[in-house]
């Protein structure tokens, strides 16, 4: 899928991965995810607990929200609260949000005891955005974050993110509406001849 | 360990009893497939005691299997089986608790079933008291055998039949030694303990093969 | 009183508030009535003995078993054919009924078999197109459970009410087309009733009573199933209801 890809990113900064459709944008999240296996090459994370694998450090926030119509909104939260095992490295102070004060968070508290079928496409969506407070794990992984989200609620998202950024973390995200996230680096994929990660040694 | 396996064990439970639910379709399958029966082989009631314990079996068997195409296909479908992926949870225990909260909402009623549908077969009250042990003993088996076909077939838009094509073969062993010792219950010279025994052994076999199977199926199909 | 005055759920739930109570006490007193006679004024069975009781639960619940079934069928017309608003809902609110009295039916009359035949079970015809109908009340059921909107969920139940309305004539004269144990028609027959007064009687009283039971509960039911439709209105409501947002604490202005 690629060839000479690489890149490092430092704790604190944003990688925002453009590129025409279809050029493989949401294959290179689910690699960096560990959902798809690596041919070549390897994938390092520094920092982390030993014997963890990356993938365990990793929130992935992609096209599906993950969400149980037949759950209420604060259990499907609650349930993921619990199974995903947080995460740290060092340089990372970000810490878990309660479960509600999430969901007030992004303007959907009120919802808390209904039933997820009841939500607005928007509203899944920041339900399982939720997800990625609830358990602090250093490194986010987001396809098309914006995707569904209105003016406000992106908004909304950018805060998070720069505050995620602020506390140490990493984010890696496909996008096609300009973020405006601090310490941003571009990957631009192009189809054909090698990928060009272009600010790739400007970090250190 | 403890929180992370009851918060699963208790959403999964929660979501097959709730709306959109199929906790008791699986029981009303059991009950049409031992109705049908006796229109196929004549209302007997001699005969109809004779193959009773096999009809409650295959029933049970069918209902089972047919009851685990949605086992992790619903997780798929909406992404959740990807995040679980990268939880941080080893993943047989994860099958394993699916499987345990699945045989709870559908295994368990069957059970609880099978003494009534039993009266429709004209079982005596021991042979009664036999199947019912042995399905308890042995569904287990069958829903943790079926969980390989079901982590196999999860990709399939129509895995329901391949599934069940696929785990028939497998469930064989149990079937023959649920069967046994529910006959060696009514026919006095047969030990009942002998199959009985072997059923046990073969449930826990399947608590053993039946995730690591199905995790490592999975792992394949993130791919 | 027109038919259609009744389609305003708001105008259905008023009558039910009146006419409940009535039913209520009406449905106590037949019962009450009902069990007097047949526990102690309808004879014994110079055969049967007490065990001949059970008739008047059995016969009951097995006629209230069809007859629920028949007004499934007609509102199930009313929810293809013309259409009316609560059609849906009486349907749905008498399946689970109607499974509780062919459940009782079916009880009832394997235990009454056990003396009388020796079995708790056969599977003749009257005895298996019963059951069948327990299991399409069952399916029914489930039908309603796993739909997730009750407008769709309704009109799939009704027409799988229709067509299993077919079995209702198959019970009705399975006694009289196949051989079976079970006794044939006694009560209602073209020529007259064939039994005593002395056991029609209690028998009728009964038979009255359960209709009452089956006009409250089916009332109940329906107000039950419009309260939870309005809850559910009321709820999807509520999470598309503009919210106002709470400041974003941990959030930075995005240049």
């Amino acid at each position: 899928m690629f060839e000479d890809l690489s890149f490092s990113l430092e704790g604190g900064s944003a990688l925002v991965v453009t590129g025409a459709n279809g050029i493989g944008k949401s294959s290179l999240l689910r690699t960096l995810a560990g959902l798809v296996s690596l041919a070549h090459g390897s994938i390092r994370l520094e920092g982390g607990a030993p014997d963890t694998p990356s993938e365990e450090h990793i929130h992935y926030f992609g096209h599906q929200d993950a969400v149980k119509p037949a759950l209420s909104v604060l259990e499907n939260l609650q349930f993921w609260q619990s199974f995903a095992a947080a995460a740290h490295v060092s340089g990372f102070s970000g810490s878990s949000v309660d479960p509600m004060d999430a969901l007030n968070l992004l303007g959907i508290g009120h919802t808390a005891r209904l039933p997820a079928a009841f939500l607005s496409a928007g509203q899944k969506r920041r339900l399982s955005l939720c997800r990625l407070l609830v358990t602090p794990r250093p490194v986010w992984l987001m396809d098309e974050p914006t995707s569904a989200l209105d003016r406000v609620s992106e908004t909304q998202l950018l805060g998070l993110m720069n505050a995620h950024l602020a506390a140490g973390g990493l984010i890696v995200t496909a996008t096609h509406s300009d973020l405006a996230l601090e310490k941003t680096l571009i990957l631009h994929l192009r189809a054909g001849d090698a990928a060009a990660p272009s600010p790739e040694e400007a970090l250190q | 360990m403890s929180t992370w396996a009851l918060a699963l064990f208790q959403r999964d439970l929660r979501l097959s009893v709730r709306v959109g639910g199929s906790a008791l379709v699986g029981v009303l399958f059991f009950l049409a497939v031992v109705t049908v029966i006796p229109f196929g082989v004549g209302p007997d009631l001699n005969l109809l005691s004779r193959i009773g314990p096999a009809i409650l079996w295959i029933g049970a068997l069918l209902a089972t299997l047919l009851g685990l195409d949605r086992l992790f296909q619903a997780d798929r479908d909406d992404g959740t089986l990807d995040l679980m992926l990268m939880a941080g949870r080893p993943l047989e225990l994860v099958v394993l608790i699916k499987c345990l909260a699945h045989w709870v909402a559908t295994g368990l009623p069957l059970v609880v079933a099978a003494p009534l549908l039993a009266i429709f077969l004209n079982l005596e009250p021991a042979a009664m008291g036999a199947v019912t042990l042995t399905l308890l003993v042995g569904t287990p088996a069958l829903t943790l055998i079926g969980a390989i076909g079901a982590a196999l077939t999860v990709s399939l838009r129509r895995g329901g039949l391949l599934l069940a094509v696929l785990v028939v073969p497998l469930a064989i062993p149990v079937l023959i030694f649920g069967v046994s010792a529910a006959d060696a219950a009514i026919h006095d010279p047969v030990p009942f303990l002998t199959p009985f025994l072997i059923l046990c052994a073969l449930s826990l076999i399947a608590a053993v093969i039946g995730p690591i199977a199905s995790a490592a199926a999975l792992r394949f199909e993130s791919d | 009183m027109a038919f259609w005055d009744y389609a305003n759920p708001t105008r259905f739930l008023k009558l039910v508030q009146v006419v409940l109570p009535w039913l209520t006490g009406l449905c106590v007193l037949a019962s009450a009535a009902g069990l007097y006679m047949s526990f102690f004024i309808a004879p014994e069975d110079y055969q049967q003995g007490q065990t001949v009781r059970i008739m008047y639960i059995h016969v009951p619940a097995a006629w209230l078993s069809m007859m629920c079934y028949s007004i499934m069928a007609v509102s199930s017309l009313g929810t293809l054919v013309w259409k009316h608003p609560l059609a849906d809902v009486s349907a749905k609110a008498a399946a689970p009924i109607g499974a509780a009295f062919t459940f009782m039916a079916l009880v009832t009359g394997s235990l009454w078999g056990k003396p009388m035949w020796g079995t708790y079970w056969v599977w003749d015809a009257r005895l298996t197109s019963v059951l069948v109908l327990l299991i399409m009340y069952l399916g029914l059921m489930t039908l309603w459970r796993t739909m997730e909107d009750p407008i769709k969920a309704g009109k799939a139940a009704a027409v799988l009410t229709l067509v299993g309305a077919l079995n209702l004539p198959v019970i009705k004269f399975s006694v009289d087309w196949w051989n079976t144990l079970h006794q044939p028609a006694s009560v209602m027959r073209m020529d007259g009733p064939t039994i005593h007064p002395d056991i029609l009687w209690p028998l009728l009283v009964m038979a009255v009573a359960f209709t009452l039971l089956f006009f409250v509960l089916h009332l109940m039911a329906m107000r039950n199933e419009i309260m939870r439709r309005r809850v559910r209105t009321l709820r999807l409501r509520a999470a598309s209801a503009a919210h106002p947002r709470s400041a974003v604490a941990t959030a930075q202005p995005a240049e």
